[in-house]
């Protein structure tokens, strides 16, 4: 907690859509290891998370599994030193980078690129 | 009807007991059921059970659960069992035999398994109503029926069965005494010292014992039924049942009927084979058969024992039983009482070692000969050496014998563990398993679990009392052979859940990410965790909260980042990503202003509403910025956080008790309501459920919660460990006859226990199913202390409930914490679009499309979703 308010005075997350940064909340709204979902303009949701080094993460907010708009809600954690999040629903981890399901293949989400500026 | 012609030679058993069952199992391990015609006569309405556990029908188990009978087996091996249908003459020249039925089946071989009969000593109206034996589940029936008229009830015998009997007459809610001629109880097991200690334990427990007395006459009342015995020192003793429990005789009748020799005190005669003195086509086993050393034995080992000999030799084997082994080891109204081998010091030149201390009950000789070989002994009140004293006998044990009998604590106690044993060592003497074969399943057969060891090898599946030193051994066996078995958390940590409490507790560690710097693993160290551990340390945190100086509310600080959704949004996350509400409803009892308060915000907020399986209404459909409002007003009316999200205490569910009930002989819905509040919020490995019944009646279906209390006439009976779902598991009676104060204490240390020492996500059934020594140890530990911790258990409960605080209302009350209560960070007052619903049945329900059609048109980026 200490950590990311240390770094947060002023600064705002954003999302990178097409060739516009989005600006979605002050860092200070992000806990380490939980996340937040935030309205795109066109319609879709994404999923933005912080770890607790302070680096920014941000994935599709849609569950692939359920369809549920949930994936901002699961625990985050680190598998094999790489950031995951596991859905919430029926547990199914996404790597925050790639967005890839380490437990299915053939699932990915979108990632977005997101900074704090 | 006629007999039977066709070629294939038949066998006939007559009598489905323990030991016939066995019997079937032996002739279909040996291939015989299919080259032979194998014909069963039982005279019971019911297949073979376990009788040997006959009096846990009254702590809950249901006939089907006692039954030792694979319907599957008998339909497989072709097997012919008729059902209440006993042999009652038998031909030997024509070889037939004749039922009940009139059903006449030709025999080449017959096998008498027909058991034994209770010995009714021949006293004036010793058949008048009122007045039973305790032999059968027919039996159990009837007492039960007619204890429900009764206040009082005596047990004529002390031994074991007399024992079990008036236990459970107490359990029914009578007054209970035990009439025993000798000047001892269980005169044949234990001696003067034994029986003294066993003495006082029974006694404690409200039981009346008469010893030195024999009963001279039942009196009965105008209308024939019992109301009172005559005892042999003039005295008579009110009682409105009498349980005939004087031990058991040989059922030889059929037998002696048909021309088989019998012995002088009954008893088949038969030879080492099994087979009768008298005509090699017949056989006889178990406790009808005077066996080839001139004993009848009344103990199920033998008999499976002679039940494989004669499977043996009918299959033209060598087998013999020359004798078996008396050992035995019981639970007698919770009390431990074992006897092995030569228990009393019958042969010349014994020594015997004794630790006695009466005040608590305990009692242990060790009979030692000149040679230092172990002989035999007697253990009273504690038997946990029972296993491995018992391998030993025969042999020069590798410690002195004093450190064997001396409890805990006094002394130096000699852990003997049974990896000191030979492999010829006989582990599991009903099933006659030997070290060398439990290690076998290790190492050859790939178990790894008891269950597993148990199904390979059969040790542990009768009496069970081998259980424990089969988990010893099974473990010892692993790691000798090397497997690594990690028992770690998850790929964070690798020390157990219960090893991550004691760290928690003994270093008032508050934090997941400390925890994990300092104990996880190398490669985790610094990480975030995973979705494993961090609920769980968040779990471990919040049980222990006021303990260890962390806050007592779960979304404080990095305690939010640990919780699950659920405990995250202190609501239930459902498929569509909307959540349920539960407001606590204590014991069930809700009063209609309540109610209309729920369906007041159920309707304004458009939920759909349930009534739950514990007692209380759940509303279904809230999204997550709804859920704020919705709890301000609950708290507004006086409701509470139900906790249905956490893993945590759910409901106690209860009956309408004495208040209302005809049957009820406590107050069921105050004792709900009390525990409760006692333990609400309480968080744990995994839910906890329960329930309190007014009466035996068990309305509140007590016993398949994780602790049940059933009111008995006397007060409260505890019982821990059930389950409901995927799993049923009736709970086992932990303690019975309770004040209010000592069945609270009692939750107290056994919720504490719990939730010091289970895993993640185990719920109490199957917790009490894997700890070493399974019920028997956790009652040693919350009901007789034997760790010592029962102090340290009982504060950090007094903590717990003194630190409580409903985590909504404090919600409500923080504006920070609320501003997590939206669906969109950059857009609080948008509600989330994916969550939306149709009508069914007056209510909504979830409009799930999103898989089938996609949701959003410019979804046109490839997610590769497999689903779509």
């Amino acid at each position: 907690m200490t950590l990311a308010l240390e770094t947060t005075t002023g600064l705002t997350v954003q999302l990178r859509l097409a060739d516009d940064w989005f600006e979605v909340c002050g860092l200070d709204r992000l806990i380490p290891g939980r996340g937040v979902a935030a309205l795109l303009p066109d319609g879709r949701q994404a999923a933005v998370f912080t770890d607790r080094a302070g680096r920014l993460y941000a994935i599709d907010n849609r569950d692939p599994f359920t369809g549920a708009a949930v994936l901002s809600r699961g625990l985050t954690g680190t598998h094999q030193g790489r950031p995951f999040v596991a859905s919430p629903l029926l547990k199914q981890r996404f790597d925050l980078e790639t967005g890839r399901c380490l437990d299915d293949d053939t699932v990915q989400v979108r990632t977005y690129e997101v900074k704090a500026a | 009807m006629p007999a039977d012609t066709s070629t294939t030679s038949t066998i006939v058993l007559v009598g489905h007991g323990m030991v016939g069952q066995r019997f079937l199992e032996a002739l279909a391990e040996r291939g015989l059921t299919a080259t032979h015609r194998v014909v069963v006569l039982c005279e019971e309405p019911r297949p073979a059970y376990d009788r040997v556990q006959l009096t846990s029908y009254f702590s809950g188990r249901t006939p089907e659960d006692l039954s030792l009978t694979d319907l599957a087996f008998i339909e497989e091996h072709g097997i012919e069992l008729h059902l209440g249908d006993p042999a009652e003459s038998v031909d030997r020249e024509a070889r037939t035999v004749t039922a009940r039925s009139g059903l006449v089946v030709g025999y080449d071989v017959l096998v008498l398994a027909t058991g034994s009969y209770p010995f009714v000593p021949p006293v004036p109206n010793k058949d008048a109503e009122g007045c039973f034996v305790y032999r059968t589940i027919e039996d159990l029936l009837a007492i039960e029926e007619y204890a429900r008229r009764s206040t009082t009830g005596a047990v004529v015998g002390g031994g074991l069965l007399g024992l079990e009997a008036a236990g459970a007459l107490k359990g029914l809610g009578l007054t209970s005494h035990i009439v025993e001629f000798a000047p001892r109880l269980m005169p044949v097991q234990v001696d003067e010292g034994g029986g003294a200690a066993l003495l006082r334990t029974i006694e404690e427990m409200g039981l009346t014992v008469h010893t030195g007395v024999g009963t001279q006459e039942i009196v009965v009342g105008e209308d024939g039924a019992v109301t009172g015995m005559k005892l042999s020192d003039g005295s008579e003793l009110a009682t409105d049942l009498v349980v005939f429990s004087a031990g058991v005789r040989p059922r030889d009748q059929l037998a002696r009927d048909c021309g088989l020799t019998v012995g002088e005190r009954g008893g088949i005669t038969v030879d080492e084979q099994c087979r009768t003195v008298t005509d090699p086509h017949v056989f006889a086993i178990g406790e009808c058969a005077l066996a080839a050393d001139g004993r009848v034995y009344g103990l199920v080992a033998p008999g499976y024992e002679q039940a494989e000999t004669a499977a043996a030799a009918i299959a033209g084997d060598a087998s013999a039983f020359t004798g078996a082994d008396l050992s035995t080891k019981l639970k007698l109204l919770g009390v431990d009482v074992a006897s092995f081998g030569d228990a009393h010091g019958a042969a010349e030149d014994c020594l015997d070692v004794v630790y006695s201390d009466s005040r608590a009950g305990l009692y242990k000789k060790l009979v030692i000969g000149r040679d230092g070989r172990l002989r035999g002994g007697i253990l009273v009140g504690d038997a946990e050496a029972y296993g491995t004293l018992k391998a030993f006998t025969g042999s020069v044990p590798p410690v002195s014998p004093e450190s064997l009998v001396l409890p805990a604590g006094a002394g130096a106690p000699v852990q003997l563990g049974p990896s000191a044993l030979p492999d010829d060592a006989i582990i599991c003497s009903c099933n006659n398993v030997r070290k060398g074969t439990i290690r076998e399943a290790v190492t050859e057969h790939r178990c790894t679990t008891v269950p597993e060891v148990k199904k390979c090898t059969k040790a542990g599946t009768t009496c069970g009392s081998c259980v424990k030193v089969l988990g010893q051994l099974i473990n010892a066996e692993l790691e000798a052979s090397g497997v690594e078995v990690d028992k770690g958390l998850c790929a964070c940590f690798s020390q157990t859940r219960e090893e991550l409490y004691e760290i928690v507790l003994a270093l008032r560690i508050t934090s997941h990410r400390e925890l994990l710097d300092r104990y996880g693993r190398e490669e985790a160290r610094g990480g975030d965790g995973c979705e494993v551990c961090k609920p769980t340390v968040g779990s471990i945190v919040a049980s222990l909260a006021p303990a260890i100086g962390a806050s007592t509310y779960v979304l404080d600080g990095e305690q939010a980042a640990l919780q699950d959704t659920n405990d995250h949004f202190l609501a239930n996350l459902q498929r569509n990503g909307s959540y349920s509400v539960v407001p606590r409803i204590p014991g069930g009892e809700i009063a209609p202003e309540k109610l209309i308060v729920i369906g007041e915000i159920a309707r304004d907020f458009g939920l759909y509403t349930k009534i739950t399986g514990g007692q209380r209404i759940d509303m279904f459909g809230a999204r997550v910025e709804q859920l704020p409002s919705i709890w301000a007003r609950l708290v507004d009316a006086g409701f509470e956080s139900g906790h249905a999200y956490g893993k945590s205490l759910r409901t106690v569910k209860s009956c309408v008790g004495q208040t209302w009930c005809r049957y009820g002989v406590q107050d069921s819905v105050r004792m709900a309501i009390d525990l409760e509040l006692r333990y609400r919020g309480l968080r744990s490995p995994h839910k906890l459920k329960s329930a309190v019944s007014g009466c035996q009646r068990e309305c509140a279906e007590a016993q398949s919660k994780d602790f049940g209390v059933i009111a008995t006439a006397n007060g409260w009976n505890l019982y821990v460990g059930g389950n409901g779902g995927a799993t049923p598991r009736h709970a086992d009676l932990l303690a019975q006859d309770l004040s209010d104060a000592e069945l609270i204490r009692l939750i107290d240390r056994f919720l504490m226990f719990y939730i010091r020492t289970a895993d993640r996500l185990e719920r109490t059934s199957t917790w009490l199913e894997r700890v070493p020594g399974g019920l028997d140890h956790v009652r040693d530990v919350v009901v007789h202390d034997s760790l010592g911790i029962c102090d340290e258990l009982e504060s950090l409960m007094a903590a717990h409930v003194s630190h409580y605080r409903d985590e909504w209302a404090e919600t409500i009350n923080d504006p920070e914490k609320l501003a997590r209560f939206v669906s969109f960070v950059n857009a609080p007052d948008t509600p989330d679009p994916v969550v939306a619903f149709v009508p069914e049945r007056d209510q909504i329900k979830p409009d799930l499309p999103l898989l089938s059609i996609g949701l959003r048109p410019a979804d046109d980026v490839l997610e590769g979703s497999a689903q779509r």
